[in-house]
């Protein structure tokens, strides 16, 4: 269990993480997600107390990481930068740190085992590519068999087959009742791994809840329509108030009305319909959508309306997106607007 | 690969209790043993500072004694009140570089590396990580010292002895020979500290020698009494004392004073440095 109250960090005149306010609970995984530089790591690094709250608390089993009395036994960590001395092997890596919270050095074998890293145990770490890398941090944050586990963009390197190995991982350790609490900026990587969601963005909290509710909020519902007559059934929809639009196909795709409604539209109306469905819109588009704002580093594309001011100089200090700044120049990358503001406001 | 978490280790891992899982401090000990031992660029440095002492030591005493006649008498009487101390100071003026670039990388290597996070994942608690970090060098440099330092007047002496004859019986030599050890294994810590302080290597690296070897020695050169206190006074200056048989005309300490001095200085940086771990973020 992690608990956050107004946690808050502050850089210079520039908060990163301000006034999160959370619980991480056991037997879940709950996923961390935000746009780059929203704060996911500075939140995770507090958390750890490798850096200290501008104001607000934090406590792992509460109490502070800090006073944990036996650490690696309560919280295991793996960061998003690098904590490695490449010179040294995995297996003196691991026996370092187990030594230090007086873990039987068979253990080192065994989480070794766990994350396929026995056989390259005796090389030194600087040779080991970006996902070997990652999975002897994995494999120090098992030493101690925690029951809090925290995963900073743990895929970042991973080949799918070791993707998909540790979100089963994951699932696993949280299926037997320990707090898993990992990051993403990306939405669809936590759509299958996550139960429970807490988004952040430009360091606030934008939403906090249940995977299921957060789709069910976010993401509209679209219903595709197949019919001889489109011209007709578009008129009907877009004079019941639904947004519709059409491909080349003459494939109707209407948001603002359930599939019911769109049928017997169709029917006092005589048009014939060969296809109608129902379509859950991505979550992606919904979290992209939802953060839009919060965006930290845009990029923007050459010669596009950015211009001069550019991704690298944004307007005023302080506000990245003062007036005339890049991001609001930015075309709106779906032609809808969403129906109400996202998230638990 | 199989995602399993292995049940039987949480059984082991719970089979000694009480104990298993803290952070006591001879565990934090024996991290930083293994940490220390474990990176190849640390036993070289041991290796480059024991050969390079050694040869420095034995050449330049051989040379002394190969152009006896030619240097002059100044020098023949500072081998004559101070032998072990000339044996000594000819190996050290460089061999004591390697102790410098090593103590300054003990810690900044895991900055450079970001070893730090996992230590300080491992032990949250900074103050004591920081005192098991130094007491482990303390005690590799202080025995490899003595190893050292005896090693070179088993040596140097040998060749000195047709124009200067000296024994660990004679006065002041034993002392001198224990206190190169200490004086190495206090400067190996005052790197740690410059270290502590900086987190980069090549700032600390530079900062150190730059000190001991440039600014410290310079401090000679400062006009009138005001100046003889201030390099009287400086950590490393008065430290080496202890590494001379008798205290020298010059000298405004005696052996034990400077090396008190010394230890006064690194015991001031170390406590900063360890204030400042806590403060600062990792
Ligand atoms: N040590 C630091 N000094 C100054 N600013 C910092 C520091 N660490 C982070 N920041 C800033 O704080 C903000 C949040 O950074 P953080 O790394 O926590 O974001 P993140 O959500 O982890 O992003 P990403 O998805 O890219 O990993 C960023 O704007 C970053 O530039
Ligand atoms: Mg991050």
């Amino acid at each position: 269990m992690i608990e956050a109250i107004g946690l808050t960090k502050q850089y210079g005149d520039k908060k990163a993480v301000d006034g999160l306010t959370f619980t991480v609970r056991p037997g879940m995984v709950t996923g961390f997600l935000g746009p780059n530089g929203a704060g996911k790591s500075t939140t995770m690094r507090m958390i750890l107390g490798l850096d200290a709250p501008t104001s607000g608390t934090v406590t792992v089993n509460g109490r502070p990481y800090a006073k944990a009395v036996a650490p690696m036994r309560e919280v295991g960590a793996l960061l998003d930068a690098k904590a490695i001395h490449g010179g040294r092997t995995a297996y003196n890596h691991l026996l370092a740190l187990a030594q230090s919270n007086r873990l039987p050095a068979r253990r080192v074998g065994e989480v070794l085992e766990l994350t396929g890293l026995t056989q390259v145990a005796k090389k030194r770490s600087n040779g080991f590519s970006l996902g070997m890398g990652q999975r002897l941090g994995i494999a120090a944050a098992l030493l101690g068999d925690p029951q809090v586990l925290m995963f900073d963009e743990p895929v970042n390197g991973l080949d799918p087959d070791g993707i998909r190995w540790i979100r089963e991982f994951m699932r696993r350790l949280a299926s037997e009742g320990r707090t898993v609490f990992v990051s993403s900026h990306l939405m669809s990587e936590m759509e299958h791994t996550a139960d429970h969601l807490i988004v952040i963005g430009r360091g606030r909290m934008q939403a906090d809840m249940s995977v299921k509710e957060f789709i069910a909020r976010n993401s509209e519902q679209t219903v595709t329509v197949r019919t001889p007559e489109t011209m007709k059934l578009l008129q009907l929809l877009a004079a019941k108030g639904a947004r519709v639009s059409n491909d080349e196909t003459g494939l109707i795709t209407v948001r603002g009305a359930s599939p019911q409604q769109i049928g017997d539209l169709a029917f006092e109306n005589q048009i014939r319909v060969h296809e109608l469905a129902p379509h859950q819109g991505s979550l992606e588009e919904a979290f992209m959508e939802m953060t839009r704002d919060q965006v930290e580093y845009r990029a923007v594309g050459p010669g596009g309306p950015g211009g001069p001011g550019g991704p690298g100089g944004p307007g005023g200090p302080g506000s990245p997106f003062g007036p005339g700044g890049y991001a609001d120049a930015v075309p709106p990358q779906h032609p809808y607007t969403p129906g109400q503001p996202i998230g638990a406001r | 690969m199989t995602a399993d978490t292995t049940p039987e280790a949480s059984a082991a891992l719970a089979d000694n209790t009480g104990a298993s899982g803290t952070a006591a401090f001879p565990r934090l000990l024996a991290m930083e043993w293994t940490k220390f031992r474990s990176v190849r660029s640390t036993v070289f440095s041991l290796l480059a500072f024991v050969v390079l002492t050694l040869g420095l030591a034995a050449l330049f005493t051989w040379l002394t004694v190969n152009q006896w006649d030619k240097i002059d008498a100044d020098q023949r009487a500072a081998y004559q009140r101070d032998a072990v101390g000339n044996i000594l100071g000819g190996g050290f003026v460089l061999g004591q570089l390697a102790i410098c670039v090593l103590g300054a990388m003990v810690i900044t290597s895991e900055y450079s590396t970001g070893m730090i996070r996992a230590s300080l994942l491992a032990v949250p608690r900074r103050t004591p990580m920081l005192a098991a970090k130094g007491l482990v060098f303390a005690a590799v440099t202080f025995v490899v010292g003595e190893v050292v330092s005896f090693g070179a007047f088993g040596i140097g002496a040998p060749i000195l002895h047709s124009k200067v004859p000296v024994s660990l019986s004679d006065h002041g030599v034993l002392r001198a020979l224990l206190g190169a050890g200490l004086y190495l294994m206090m400067l190996g810590l005052f790197a740690m500290a410059i270290g502590a302080l900086v987190r980069h290597t090549a700032g600390a690296i530079t900062a150190v020698i730059g000190f001991v070897e440039v600014l410290a020695p310079l401090a000679q050169l400062l006009p009138g009494s005001l100046g003889k206190h201030v390099h009287a006074y400086l950590p490393t200056e008065a430290g080496h004392l202890v590494a001379q048989s008798v205290q020298g005309p010059k000298d405004l300490l005696s052996p034990w004073q400077g090396y008190g001095v010394f230890s006064l200085w690194t015991a001031g940086l170390l406590i900063i440095a360890g204030w400042l771990l806590n403060r600062r973020d990792a």
